[in-house]
């Protein structure tokens, strides 16, 4: 059983219907109690670093992760879900979770990717597959996503990052240490793509 | 790295009650079904981003129904943008929460601090200006709200830039005339108004087939919409909720200008 953390970070209906869609038993925990027993978490969120944070920590879910995660048991991260796995946010000041060595960082766009591009990074983009497992298969396909976000993961460790996506520059657009992986992207948004890599998820018992 | 992907195509629901409908020049709304029943088909024609608007809110003086657009952002893998009737920064915190990225504004669009405001804590990405233009008996076009009753400005093009320089990150311009004919864009009011801009400007109002749509992009539009073409077929409009397929859309990107910001 897959358990979304519902700790008022935004609409996560749009998650839980893939996962019935796909099939995969799906509860919407907004009680910390109900992680108990859960095989797998998806942490959702969108707003602003400081917020999630608080609501997270004034929700008391961070110890039931916390427990979760010791046992060794898959949690994913989306969007502000993968941001507040890091140290810190230059969009806050409030500590991250700390589970992920790395920050989250301003985009930082030179002169000529400012008249072209803007911040948020915002629509559909393409990413690039680093490392295939769990999350991704080996096919060499187009794999597009939907990105909404002003802020960027940077990731201290390079056998962290799993993929990449381009705004200006190379970010990270899927980690993963161990059992703990994040996208910044939105599987849910992302029709087919989202609906594999989110299936992939469910099913990934390390 | 290649900035080239290809333009977004948009299908646009009218929500009337409980219902969606389709008309033509915004009159003789036909029933169309239930929106969440579209939302599913859309879902699995894979459609870049979806717009809904909710078009008797303003007229009915009522603010957005936060519970409805809870349930269709829930159903949708896909962007949703919501408008109608939104007049409050309060409001658009609720469609936020409620799972939406896009909100559109039209009737309030008016109201220079609501977008101002709107775009700073939102993000301009997030805030959408609709701008429905409707030539007038003398054939001079006119911006007009509330349904197309009430006119408010005469250059759609200085509208928009008024607009973008309120903080909207998008314009999505709407032919009244056009509206529901399926007999192509008015591509004169799309150059028109995409020259006045350096903000994406999203077609709407008059698109019938997939090569309306590369006219339409050719004309400047960033990113095209339609109603009748993805919810009707044939020539008797029989109902049919549908989308082209990929590969067929997959011909636009070289419609579209090369680097132009999508």
């Amino acid at each position: 059983m897959i358990a979304i953390v519902d700790a008022g970070l935004g609409n996560i209906a749009a998650i839980a219907t893939m996962l019935r869609r796909l099939g995969h038993p799906a509860r919407i925990a907004k009680d910390p109690a109900e992680l108990d027993g859960a095989s797998h978490a998806i942490l959702p969120g969108v707003g602003a670093f400081d917020r999630g944070k608080t609501l997270l920590d004034q929700g008391g879910f961070i110890p039931a992760l916390t427990a979760l995660r010791d046992r060794g048991q898959p949690i994913l991260g989306i969007c502000l879900g993968m941001q507040l796995l890091t140290r810190r946010s230059d969009e806050g000041q409030l500590p991250g979770l700390g589970w992920i060595p790395g920050e989250t960082l301003r985009f930082d766009l030179d002169a000529q990717a400012r008249q072209r591009l803007r911040i948020p990074h915002m629509g559909w983009n393409h990413i690039q597959v680093l490392q295939s497992e769990p999350l991704f298969d080996g096919h060499q396909e187009d794999r597009r996503f939907y990105f909404i976000h002003s802020y960027r993961v940077s990731c201290e460790d390079p056998n962290d990052i799993v993929a990449t996506a381009w705004h200006g520059h190379d970010f990270v657009a899927v980690f993963r240490r161990a059992t703990v992986l994040g996208t910044q992207f939105h599987p849910e948004k992302s029709h087919r793509h989202g609906l594999k890599l989110l299936d992939r998820f469910a099913r990934w018992r390390p | 790295m290649t900035l080239q992907r290809r333009p977004r195509v948009i299908p646009v629901l009218l929500v009337k009650g409980s219902g969606l409908v389709k008309g033509v020049r915004f009159k003789k709304d036909a029933y169309i079904g239930d929106p969440l029943n579209a939302i599913r088909i859309f879902n699995e024609k894979e459609v870049d981003e979806l717009i809904v608007l909710d078009i008797l809110a303003t007229v009915e003086g009522r603010g957005p129904d936060i519970e409805r657009v809870r349930d269709w952002a829930g159903e949708c893998f896909m962007p949703i943008c919501y408008g109608g009737g939104v007049t409050t920064i309060d409001q658009m915190d609720a469609l936020f929460a409620a799972g939406v990225e896009k909100i559109s504004i039209n009737s309030a669009s008016v109201d220079d601090r609501l977008i101002g405001d709107a775009a700073s804590r939102f993000g301009s990405q997030s805030v959408v200006g609709c701008i429905d233009v409707r030539a007038s008996w003398f054939g001079r076009r006119k911006v007009v709200v509330r349904r197309g009753t009430r006119a408010i400005a005469e250059d759609p093009g200085a509208w928009a830039r008024r607009l973008r320089d309120l903080g909207v990150g998008e314009i999505l311009l709407q032919s009244i005339d056009r509206d529901g004919t399926m007999e192509g864009y008015d591509l004169e009011l799309i150059h028109e108004v995409s020259a006045a801009v350096d903000i994406p400007v999203v077609a709407l109002g008059g698109a019938g087939t997939v090569d309306h749509l590369g006219q339409g992009l050719a004309a400047g539009a960033a990113a095209v919409a339609a109603g009748s073409m993805f919810v009707f077929h044939g020539r008797h409009r029989a109902v049919l909720v549908t989308y082209p397929e990929q590969q067929e859309l997959n011909r636009l990107t070289a419609a579209s200008t090369p680097g132009q910001l999508l």
